[in-house]
């Protein structure tokens, strides 16, 4: 079987604005099956964003190839969906034309696009919200939204950019659930960007560690844990902890390169 | 799940207002009446010292500690108010000359606002325009365009266009630096995400990044009615057949000092007018902005 997401031998270089380059990815492969959940765990700055950033189309990679769906990334794909890790829903629309966005976009009368949007709304729980405009909601609401906002145009191929690293601990785990009901319901192919390892586990399929920066893969590991899951509870689990002491020594390493660098950089 | 919105809801709504609630409002509405009640005060200080400045004798026996020759006395500017509005002024009736200026202020500041927003937007978004124009649009914008208004009206003649283009030339470049600083500040998530749930060109243009540059475009029309009426208050002065600065240039020659602070005065409530209005309008377009602190805005 095709793989959903593939990246072979990727490089991306940025060019910075005294133009020398910047290489934010280097030989990077990566695949997601079909309808797999598939974490990327890193340090700060190992170019996390930037994969995703590839696989969505919004930038072309310096090297190597990125194939959605077995075809190679010309532009943003209609397939794709993004959430993001900053605020990203439409400050001057309200709930419920933030998540009637893309449909309109996508050349759905009003009417329709209103009705699924409605119905968005209720499913991830905002019910009675929609004439609200985001800074009348609370960071967990908003995220709610843009949940929302991606996921009504049933994106066969998922990518989350560290999307709950701005919510307070219970509102992450509430939200890290609900993921996981909303998107058993769709299996899509997800990639979730994160820095958080026991976040990583709790959702994912297989986490993909990457080196610090210029970022390549260092390790993937297989997450045996059964479905559904319960986010909250699953981190008691003796095989949570083998995995996640496994993945550790991997990362740590990473981790203490990029903190030596941050180091350097300051003094 | 359901308990969060139902929690977060209530917050909204609130309860019913408790004692301290009603102090608190009672305590609003008494410094309410004290900030009002010093405003009139301050009038009051200041008109009545102006005014009796101009009437009484100072130390020597000839002089007064204000000259109403030069200064104007308050009670004069009254009567020249009531005069002109009964008898109607030199040039006719009052409110034509207000009428006119405003008509040159309001065509002005419509065509330079449509300008400014066209080119601000086109330069903000394509940038091999900004590139080669910016030069020239900084050389224009450090020239005082004021002076322009003598050649309007070497060109354009002793009508209102001649009021109306020198209004145009003073707004254009205020919004158009806020048109173009708007939509080079649009927050960059935003654009990825429009793109991302499928916008076109066009789309992205109507969607984001007009409203996103807005805020910045309607926070400029405070100042550019201003100078909408700066435009047409000196182009009068310069030359004209009707308006409030045909009016001072005419006081002005005959020595009326009256004249002069009468029509600075009509000037200030049009001015004043014109900024409730735009205040009004602001407050209309852009609902979705969290409601800022009360700043007083000088």
């Amino acid at each position: 079987m095709a793989a959903a997401i593939e990246l072979r031998h990727v490089t991306k270089r940025f060019l910075t604005p005294s133009g020398t380059a910047y290489t934010a990815l280097r030989d990077l492969d990566l695949a997601v099956q079909d309808g797999e959940f598939c974490a990327v765990v890193g340090p700060t700055g190992c170019g996390k964003s930037t994969t995703l950033a590839l696989i969505s189309g919004l930038e072309p990679p310096s090297e190597g190839e990125v194939l959605v769906g077995g075809a190679p990334v010309q532009r943003v794909g209609r397939d794709v969906g993004y959430v993001f890790q900053a605020d990203a829903v439409f400050p001057w629309k309200s709930v419920l034309d933030n998540v009637a966005t893309g449909p309109r976009f996508r050349g759905i009368e009003r009417r329709e696009a209103d009705e699924r949007a409605r119905d968005w709304i209720r499913r991830v729980g905002l019910a009675g919200f929609e004439r609200y405009y985001p800074h009348q909601l609370s960071g967990g609401m908003r995220k709610r939204a843009a949940l929302a906002q991606t996921l009504i145009n049933e994106p066969r191929f998922l990518l989350m950019d560290e999307p709950f690293s701005a919510l307070d601990v219970q509102t992450r785990t509430l939200m890290e659930n609900e993921l996981l009901q909303l998107w058993s319901a769709t299996r899509a192919s997800v990639v979730f960007v994160t820095h958080d390892l026991e976040e990583a586990i709790a959702l994912a399929d297989r986490v993909v560690v990457i080196t610090a920066g210029p970022g390549t893969v260092k390790g993937v590991y297989r997450v045996d844990l059964p479905r559904p899951r319960n986010v909250a509870e699953i981190r008691f689990q003796p095989e949570f902890s083998r995995i996640y002491q496994e993945i550790w020594n991997d990362l740590r390493d990473e981790v203490l390169v990029s903190y030596e660098r941050s180091k350097r950089v300051v003094s | 799940m359901s308990a969060l919105s139902a929690s977060s809801r209530s917050a909204f709504v609130g309860p019913e207002p408790t004692s301290s609630d009603l102090a608190r409002r009672r305590a609003r509405t008494n410094r309410r009446l004290l900030v009002n009640g010093l405003r009139v005060a301050f009038a009051v200080v200041v008109l009545g010292f102006w005014e009796i400045g101009t009437t009484i004798d100072a130390i020597h026996k000839d002089g007064l500690w204000i000259d109403p020759f030069f200064y104007g006395r308050p009670s004069g500017i009254a009567s020249q108010l009531s005069t002109w509005i009964q008898n109607g002024t030199a040039q006719g009736p009052l409110w034509l000359q207000v009428a006119t200026t405003l008509e040159e202020a309001f065509l002005g500041f419509l065509i330079g606002v449509v300008l400014g927003v066209v080119f601000g937007v086109a330069l903000g978004r394509v940038r091999l325009l900004s590139d080669v124009f910016a030069p020239y649009i900084k050389a224009l914008n450090a020239m005082p365009r004021v002076v322009l208004g003598s050649i309007f009206i070497i060109t354009i003649g002793y009508g209102i266009w001649s009021k109306v283009a020198l209004a145009v030339v003073l707004v254009f470049f205020v919004v158009f630096f806020n048109a173009f600083q708007g939509v080079r500040e649009v927050d960059r998530v935003l654009i990825a995400n429009a793109r991302i749930l499928g916008a076109s060109e066009r789309q992205l243009s109507t969607h984001v990044i007009l409203p996103s540059a807005l805020s910045w475009i309607l926070a400029s029309l405070h100042t550019s009615f201003g100078f909408a009426l700066v435009g047409a208050v000196v182009g009068e002065y310069l030359g004209a057949i009707h308006g409030i600065g045909l009016i001072i240039a005419t006081a002005q020659a005959t020595f009326n000092p009256n004249g002069v602070f009468a029509a600075m005065f009509i000037l200030a409530v049009v001015a004043l007018t014109a900024e409730v209005a735009l205040t009004w309008l602001e407050g209309r377009l852009i609902k979705w902005r969290p409601n800022t602190l009360e700043v007083p805005r000088i």
